[in-house]
């Protein structure tokens, strides 16, 4: 399946993917108007240190630690994709202490939130890689 | 400084109600143009920074910015304009030469602007190339004058070697430390998809590039930076450079904070040590020592590659050329006086040559008069800007051309003419790590075999239209072009009609 | 092949999803002692504080028996297995038979003797979902409840019931809260913050003495009560299997298939022990990721698969009155220790290992810590002063972020 691969060769760290995914998670269609004004909250993250930076979002794991350790059922895989039932999540933050990735994150209303690869929403492409301004994020089918 | 004598050429304009304080602005200028404020919680900017190279602009994600000439203004004076008073209170300031990089922006003609195509129409079919073979290719380098028999009557096979191009446009020579490792992987890989030419300037071939030997000029020029015998044989060509149209005259100077460890190695002189080209050969000062260098390098590499000899369009330039023709040179590539450069000295970029068209008309007409044209291929560079260019220049008589500025564009340039600065936003013309990487080859190799396909498919239109289906056939004819505009000398210089003739 | 399942909860539901991964047309028999449809026991604390409700607590979806073509007997327990005739008894007297057997019968709460205790008409343990409901339905605005107990259990009731407006007070033998999961300074923070939101303590005391309505403490100090809790912890249900002769310390011994001593019987969940990768001991380590990740390897074991699980440690993570708790591993060896007003971080390592952390307040990333534990990571291939300040895959070798990230260096 196609996946998003972060390559840190070419991340510039300029923070834009995660400005697309907080639009992303809006309905609005102007991004100006769903984030003036307000601190986002993206489901991918830039780690940055020394001219080194890199976006880690969920890897959408094959063994999901989360999806197995999650005492609600909120967090599934379903056609290799990773979502979360928000409904459902109550916030215990197993999926925190599981995710070897630190991709899963705790949100505004005390859910967890994390990449649910937006390609619905988006057109069939994730809105980070749509606007990565570099190529550093990708979102391709490998050999696995 | 209590006086500040110079007031910002452009202003960054931000829509507020549409600044989000991403702050992708702040973190992509090199230049520090854009502050964030953290108390404020707002985005400002100082405009004496800006260089109006658009990055800015080009990666807000909520189309916030734009840059804008100032208003701001000098008294009208139609000679001493607001661009004059304010060098002078540079070079007041500061002593020194004025730099500039790019290609010659003022105001001269354009005679590219003034020639117009010719199309069929009822009496000789034009052609459509969606239906019918069009052919693009052209083979550069000397071609022989006669054929050849031995004495059993068998064809003797005289042709000596010849560069093939799929199409005549070759990237011109930009070097490793004037442009970024980035840039060159773009243009190598480029070339090698579209089966052209790239050429490394004079900076020498980095390692990782050697594979794209088939589809590199190497060049020696009188710095002789990094040459050897191995750079020699990574090649498909080589070129000499002789001169530069952006500086006609003069050498080079790569400062010594962009020679790293890289460019070091590359060009075989220390890190940190400012590597200069002298303005001549110090060994060529005839026709009979460029003859002496052509040799050296053929015999150096087995008379299995063409040898080149670029020069700068200067007054004389058929005369030059007549000269470089008969020099055993198998190509002659001329760059006009809009050619670019990395950096250069204001003035000598800006008042020294020729047009790149006056000069290809001459060169071409000269070479038939004297009956040696085809001693040599003619490359022309110096400004080819689209392939309606290309094919004016191929009905001028070039064979191919190189392109430059183009092809940096292409990659993102946005002519902000700051490269000698070497914060180049879009890393192409820096050797700053951070900024080298904003340039990812895999994404600017594809913009450029885009471009070249893009204008390929134009050409064919084009050539199409005036009933032509090979590049040959147009070359040097010059009844397909008209003036408009132009004064009888410079129709005569052009060899070409008015338009209504 | 007929797979039969004791238990219906996390490690029931981790083996009919592994056995379904590669049979498809085994019988699988679920017997559970309760009456409802799968269900997330940590919930029922959530459930009193009205972030959850009945419907979803359920631990899988309404289809998920029938989708994974599961027999659920409920309202059944099983009373003896015969590992001979491969069949296990039920309390009415039935008896199932199976090819495989999964003993995942969780565990009890532990009810201490106390002198008059018989005496306390509201009495309650906290572990079920029944318990739960008969819980609440004797609370009302201002009851006293007395919780014995300040571990996770208790005081995950005590915030739970704090939505009734209860007067709550905890009682425990120890001398501090969340004794087994937090050291001695992180025990006081989240006690003072539990005192903040209105829970009392009378720590490092014992019940000397229960009447209808009031406890008597080793001091002589009497606790006025409505109702009782007792959390004082969990006992794995071993007897299934002790009984016949298994392998049982504590909890029932399985190997890293989730194999009990006896052929064809495979244990998962909170009645098992295994192997601490953090520590290298057999420990019972009930929580409820484990019990899942153990339900699965038994159920690919069962189901023909070779599938080991060895790397279960104790991990926790709680939330009480919106301060988070993460920790994990085992406490001991050198320590790097960070604190603020807010937060609180403890990392314990040893022989180029990390053994375990804590993390109060900001738990961000822990997951990244987690998997130092659980993969046993030598330290020295990473950046350990910066992971001990900021967890993420920075500190990782450069060719380790590309393996993970899927960069091409």
């Amino acid at each position: 399946m196609k996946r998003v691969y972060v390559n840190e060769k070419w991340c510039l760290g300029c923070h834009l993917c995660e400005y697309y995914c907080a639009f992303a998670s809006t309905n609005e269609k102007d991004m100006a108007r769903a984030l003036k004004d307000i601190r986002i909250h993206p489901r991918i993250r830039i780690e940055e240190k020394d001219g080194i930076s890199f976006a880690v979002s969920c890897r959408h794991c094959d063994e999901p630690l989360c999806v197995k350790g999650c005492i609600t059922g909120a967090l599934t895989r379903k056609d290799g994709i990773i979502t979360i039932d928000r409904n459902r999540c109550i916030g215990c933050y197993t999926c925190i202490l599981s995710c070897p990735f630190g991709a899963v994150s705790p949100s505004e209303d005390g859910a967890i939130q994390k990449c649910e690869l937006c390609i619905k929403t988006a057109g069939g492409t994730p809105k980070c890689v749509e606007g990565c301004p570099n190529g550093a994020i990708v979102f391709e089918e490998r050999g696995e | 400084m209590a006086v500040e004598y110079i007031y910002p050429d452009y202003e960054i304009v931000r829509d507020y109600d549409r600044c989000i304080v991403c702050r992708v602005c702040e973190r992509q200028c090199a230049n520090e143009a854009h502050e964030y404020l953290s108390d404020k919680n707002k985005m400002v900017a100082d405009n004496a920074k800006c260089v109006n190279c658009h990055r800015c602009v080009s990666l807000c994600p909520t189309r916030a910015l734009k840059i804008v000439k100032s208003d701001h203004t000098f008294k009208e004076n139609a000679n001493w304009t607001g661009k004059s008073i304010k060098e002078i209170y540079k070079q007041a300031g500061s002593g020194g030469v004025l730099l500039s990089s790019m290609g010659n922006p003022e105001n001269y003609p354009v005679y590219f602007d003034k020639i117009l195509l010719n199309a069929s129409q009822v009496t000789n079919p034009s052609i459509d190339p969606l239906r019918e073979p069009m052919e693009t290719r052209v083979y550069l380098g000397a071609k022989p004058e006669r054929i050849e028999r031995d004495e059993k009557g068998r064809l003797i096979n005289n042709l000596k070697p010849q560069l093939k191009l799929s199409m005549p446009v070759m990237f011109s020579a930009m070097s490793y430390g004037s442009i970024s490792y980035n840039a060159h992987e773009s243009l190598a890989r480029a070339a090698t998809e579209l089966g052209i030419l790239y050429n490394t300037g004079e900076g020498g071939l980095h390692e990782d590039f050697y594979k794209y030997g088939k589809n590199t000029i190497v060049q020696v020029a009188s710095g002789r930076f990094g040459v050897h015998k191995k750079y020699l044989e990574s090649s498909a060509a080589i070129e000499i450079k002789m001169g530069q149209g952006a500086k006609p005259g003069i050498g080079g100077h790569l400062p010594g904070t962009k020679v790293g460890e890289d460019i070091s190695k590359t060009r075989m002189i220390p890190v940190g040590t400012d590597a200069i080209s002298p303005a001549p050969h110090h060994d060529i000062y005839s026709i009979e020592d460029l003859r002496q260098l052509v040799y050296s390098l053929k015999e150096a590499t087995g008379y299995t590659k063409p040898v080149i000899v670029k020069i700068a369009a200067v007054h004389n330039v058929a005369l030059i050329a007549s000269g470089i023709a008969r020099s055993g040179a198998d190509i002659i590539a001329i760059d006009g006086f809009r050619g670019g450069t990395g950096a250069a000295p204001t003035r000598i970029r800006d008042h020294v040559g020729i047009p790149i068209e006056l000069a290809l008309a001459s060169v071409d007409q000269r070479l038939r008069d004297e009956g040696i044209r085809n001693n040599v291929s003619i490359v022309v560079a110096g400004s080819i800007r689209s392939s309606a260019d290309v094919v004016k220049a191929v009905a001028l008589g070039a064979d191919a051309v190189y392109i430059g500025t183009a092809a940096l564009i292409a990659l993102g340039c946005h002519l902000c003419r700051s490269c000698h600065t070497g914060k180049c936003n879009w890393g192409i013309a820096t050797q700053r790590e951070d900024l080298v990487k904003r340039l990812n080859p895999n994404l600017g190799y594809k913009r450029l075999v885009n471009l070249m396909n893009a204008w390929k498919h134009e050409i064919k239109e084009m050539m199409g239209g005036m009933g032509i289906n090979s590049i040959e056939s147009l070359k040097g004819n010059r009844l397909m072009l008209r003036g408009v505009g132009l004064n009888e000398k410079e129709l005569q210089i052009l060899g070409i009609k008015h338009a209504g003739e | 092949m007929k797979y039969v399942i004791i238990g219906n909860s996390a490690a029931a539901v981790g083996a009919v999803e592994a056995i379904r991964k590669n049979d498809r047309e085994g019988r699988i028999v679920i017997i559970s002692n309760e009456s409802y449809h799968t269900y997330s026991r940590p919930l029922i604390s959530y459930l009193l504080l009205g972030k959850t409700d009945e419907n979803k607590m359920k631990y899988r979806s309404d289809s998920f028996y029938s989708e994974n073509g599961c027999e659920l007997m409920l309202n059944k327990t099983a009373v003896r297995i015969d590992p001979d005739k491969k069949t296990v008894l039920l309390d009415d007297g039935q008896n199932v038979s199976y090819d495989r057997l999964l003993i995942a019968t969780g565990s009890s709460p532990f009810v201490p003797p106390v002198k008059g205790l018989e005496k306390v008409k509201n009495k309650f343990t906290f572990t079920t979902l029944d318990d739960a409901k008969r819980l609440e339905s004797v609370l009302e605005e201002n009851t006293k409840v007395l919780i014995v107990g300040a571990g996770l259990i208790g005081l995950k009731c005590a915030e739970g019931i704090s939505r009734k407006k209860v007067e709550t007070v905890c009682i425990d033998l120890s001398t501090r809260v969340l004794s087994s999961i937090l050291d001695e300074e992180g025990s006081e923070i989240i006690k003072r913050h539990l005192e903040n939101n209105n829970i009392s303590f009378f720590l490092n005391h014992q019940i000397i003495e229960l009447s209808e309505n009031t406890a008597i403490l080793d001091d002589n100090t009497e606790i006025p009560f409505d109702v009782l809790v007792m959390a004082v912890g969990v006992r794995p249900n071993i007897s299934l299997l002790k009984d016949i002769g298994g392998k049982t310390n504590r909890g029932i011994v399985i190997d890293e298939r989730c194999r009990t001593s006896i052929p064809d019987i495979y244990a998962a969940g909170d009645c098992c022990e295994c192997i601490d990768v953090s520590s290298g001991e057999m420990r019972v380590m009930a929580l409820l990721p484990n019990a899942y990740m153990q339900g699965e390897c038994a159920g690919m074991n069962m189901s023909g698969a070779d599938y080991v699980f060895d790397k279960a440690i104790p991990m926790n993570a709680i939330g009480l009155f919106g301060k988070h708790i993460i920790t994990a591993g085992t406490y001991a060896g050198d320590v790097y220790y960070e604190a603020d007003q807010e937060n609180y971080k403890k990392l314990f390592y040893s022989n180029n290992k990390l053994n375990g952390y804590i993390l109060i307040g900001n738990i961000e990333k822990a997951g990244i810590y987690t998997s130092l534990i659980r993969e046993r990571t030598p330290l020295d291939t990473l950046d350990f002063d910066l992971i001990c300040k900021v967890p993420g895959l920075m500190a990782f070798s450069k060719e380790e972020r590309a393996c993970k990230l899927g960069g091409i260096a």
